[in-house]
């Protein structure tokens, strides 16, 4: 995955806030945590001189096959459900602490990001996953727990 | 979806939270069981099949057959059940007893002294809950359930929260493997992962032993001492600790005792206890071991004569064959035909085989007589017991259109 800086580099880099950020730091930003999308940023969409640039940044945040929306990919042909993701993930905990949480079936699947379907891991509610929005961070619960390198964030 | 849950027979683990969806009788969706549950539960469903010859015959005749076969044996042999519920077990038993029969299952080649030494209470042992309530150090030794129980680390040894681990497993659980390879298990445990030469086992225990003594830990392998101090230390640090012994363990030691002291010393030396669990393959093979043990004071390898069990290694499957002693085969839920060696196999092929199977095998097919059963916990109910002695019933999610083992082998007793 990218970092903020490498997307500033991509950036016009004017600073003139047609994006509603008040930098082009700012807005990149934004754009790692999925708040705008590079449509978002009008200079660069429209003036020809960014041309490229705008086809890199777009692609970068395009959704790549078979990955969800936030970039989760789980390779199904790996993953043969042992449920370690599951269980390890800290909004599955939350979300459902004596379900998922104790290594049980779901109480409620509501809210959960993995669950196990016909033994393979399932993702849903990506948007809850805490490598995303806001108040992002870099949670790597469901990958360190995985033996076979099945998740994957792209 | 809370509500209705069945119970996985597809390993030692005895996963008791499955849901499943039905279509037209059979399972067709089933959530939080691993794959190997899946190809399992999906497995039930089938017609009845008996055959004799390797022709479709009625079951009456294949009973009448089976019976037959059993009569005109002097020393027939009953082999296989782990694959059974603790009902069929106690079956098979008496039947054995009956026949004058010399019974054994896989655990003579597997598990089985780990298990005896167990019910002999040679050491410290626990259940899988205790361990998700209480464990902070577990220990995976020639084991690998990441591949083998794929549930094990997220159902009970690492993952899971539990009564007095509610912070999570990063915090507060140390997962450690020890191993000739870098498993599935071993990858998890990370740093953890402490890599030993093939029949290093009881020279690695005994320098662990040294560590939690406050000596030099030392092998003839070198293997570095600060590393051994290491892990001694966690070992010493520990609560709730707990060894899951694999095949892999068990085959490299000549004898239990090494393991056995191993576990006596660090409920000596640890801050808590210390206990050990086999990890036990098959899903109702410990119910074998204690059902006959209950029957017989043995786990395994018994010959029955006039009501009383003689017990020794000649009256093991792969002992008795190789000797050419029994000269008829009663199997239930096992392929020794495609998982023994092809030697022994030779010997087996020379008897007249019954065959007791939910699914077509190798040794169904050569079978004299076959009949094909309900695969537990999918098409038939009863219980079984877990790979750490928790009895786990279970109820049939289908109607079965095929019988039970435990209902041919009454059926084989009543015609005898
Ligand atoms: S609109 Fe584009 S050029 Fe303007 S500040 Fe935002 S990112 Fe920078
Ligand atoms: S990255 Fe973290 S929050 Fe997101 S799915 Fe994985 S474990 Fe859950
Ligand atoms: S940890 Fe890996 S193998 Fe296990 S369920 Fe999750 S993705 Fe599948
Ligand atoms: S771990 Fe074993 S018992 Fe549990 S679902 Fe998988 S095969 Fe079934």
């Amino acid at each position: 995955m990218t970092s903020t800086m490498e997307l500033y580099q991509l950036l016009p880099k004017t600073n003139c806030k047609e994006c509603g950020k008040n930098s082009c730091m700012a807005f990149a930003a934004a754009l790692m945590a999925r708040e705008l999308t590079p449509d978002d940023c009008p200079p660069m969409k429209n003036d020809p001189k960014y041309k490229e640039n705008y086809e890199t940044v777009s692609g970068m945040f395009s959704t790549t096959e078979g990955a969800t929306e936030t970039g989760l990919i789980v390779h199904e042909e790996l993953c043969f459900g042992c449920g370690n993701c599951v269980v390890a993930c800290p909004v599955n905990v939350a979300n459902d602490p004596y379900g998922v949480g104790s290594g049980k079936a779901p109480k409620s699947t509501g809210k959960l990001i993995l669950i196990i379907e016909d033994g393979i891991v399932k993702a849903q509610n990506v948007d809850e996953c805490r490598r995303f929005g806001k108040n992002k961070i870099l949670c790597t619960g469901c990958i360190v727990t995985c033996p076979v390198e099945a998740i994957e964030f792209v | 979806m809370e509500g209705n849950y069945y119970v996985c027979t597809g390993c030692g683990l005895l996963c008791d939270d499955i849901e499943v969806e039905l279509e037209k009788d059979a399972v067709s969706k089933v959530y939080t069981a691993c794959r190997v549950g899946v190809a399992h539960m999906k497995e039930g469903s089938r017609e009845a099949v008996s055959q004799v010859d390797g022709k479709p015959a009625e079951e009456a005749a294949a009973i009448e057959k089976a019976a037959e076969i059993l009569k005109n044996a002097k020393n027939p042999l009953i082999f296989g059940l782990g694959t059974s519920t603790n009902e069929a077990q106690k079956k098979a038993i008496e039947l054995a007893k009956k026949l004058n029969a010399t019974l054994d299952d896989t655990s003579s080649f597997c598990l089985g002294p780990v298990v005896e030494a167990l019910l002999q209470e040679k050491f410290n042992t626990c259940t899988l809950d205790d361990v998700r309530h209480k464990g902070d150090v577990m220990i995976f030794w020639g084991a690998d359930p990441s591949d083998s129980h794929p549930r094990h680390l997220s159902k009970f040894s690492y993952f899971p929260r539990g009564e007095q681990k509610q912070r999570g497993w990063e915090e507060e659980r140390t997962a450690i493997a020890i191993d000739i390879r870098k498993s599935h298990t071993a990858k998890i445990c990370g740093s953890n992962f402490f890599q030993i030469p093939p029949g290093g086992d009881t020279e690695f225990i005994n320098a662990l032993i040294d560590g939690v003594s406050g000596k030099l830990p030392k092998t003839s392998y070198k293997f570095p001492p600060k590393r051994l101090l290491e892990l001694a230390n966690i070992l010493k640090g520990a609560k709730f600790g707990t060894i899951f012994m694999g095949l892999g363990l068990l085959y490299s030691l000549e004898s239990l005792d090494p393991i056995i002291k191993l576990v006596e010393v660090l409920n000596e030396k640890a801050k808590g206890e210390f206990h050990l669990i086999p990890v036990v393959g098959h899903y109702n093979m410990r119910g074998f071991n204690e059902n006959l043990f209950a029957e017989t004071g043995y786990v395994n390898c018994v010959k029955f004569e006039n009501g009383e069990a003689k017990h020794g290694p000649e009256y093991s499957t792969v002992e008795a064959l190789k000797a050419k002693a029994v000269d008829a085969a009663l199997i239930i839920g096992s392929d020794p035909l495609a998982s023994l060696p092809r030697s022994i196999v030779k010997n087996l092929l020379d008897i007249p085989i019954i065959s007791i199977d939910p699914c077509e095998t190798l040794t169904s097919r050569k079978a004299k007589v076959y009949f094909s059963t309900a695969v537990t916990g999918v098409e038939c109910g009863g219980s079984a017991t877990r790979m750490d002695g928790v009895e786990v019933k279970f109820d049939p999610i289908l109607e079965a259109k095929r019988p039970t083992d435990e209902e041919i082998l009454t059926k084989i007793m009543e015609a005898l």
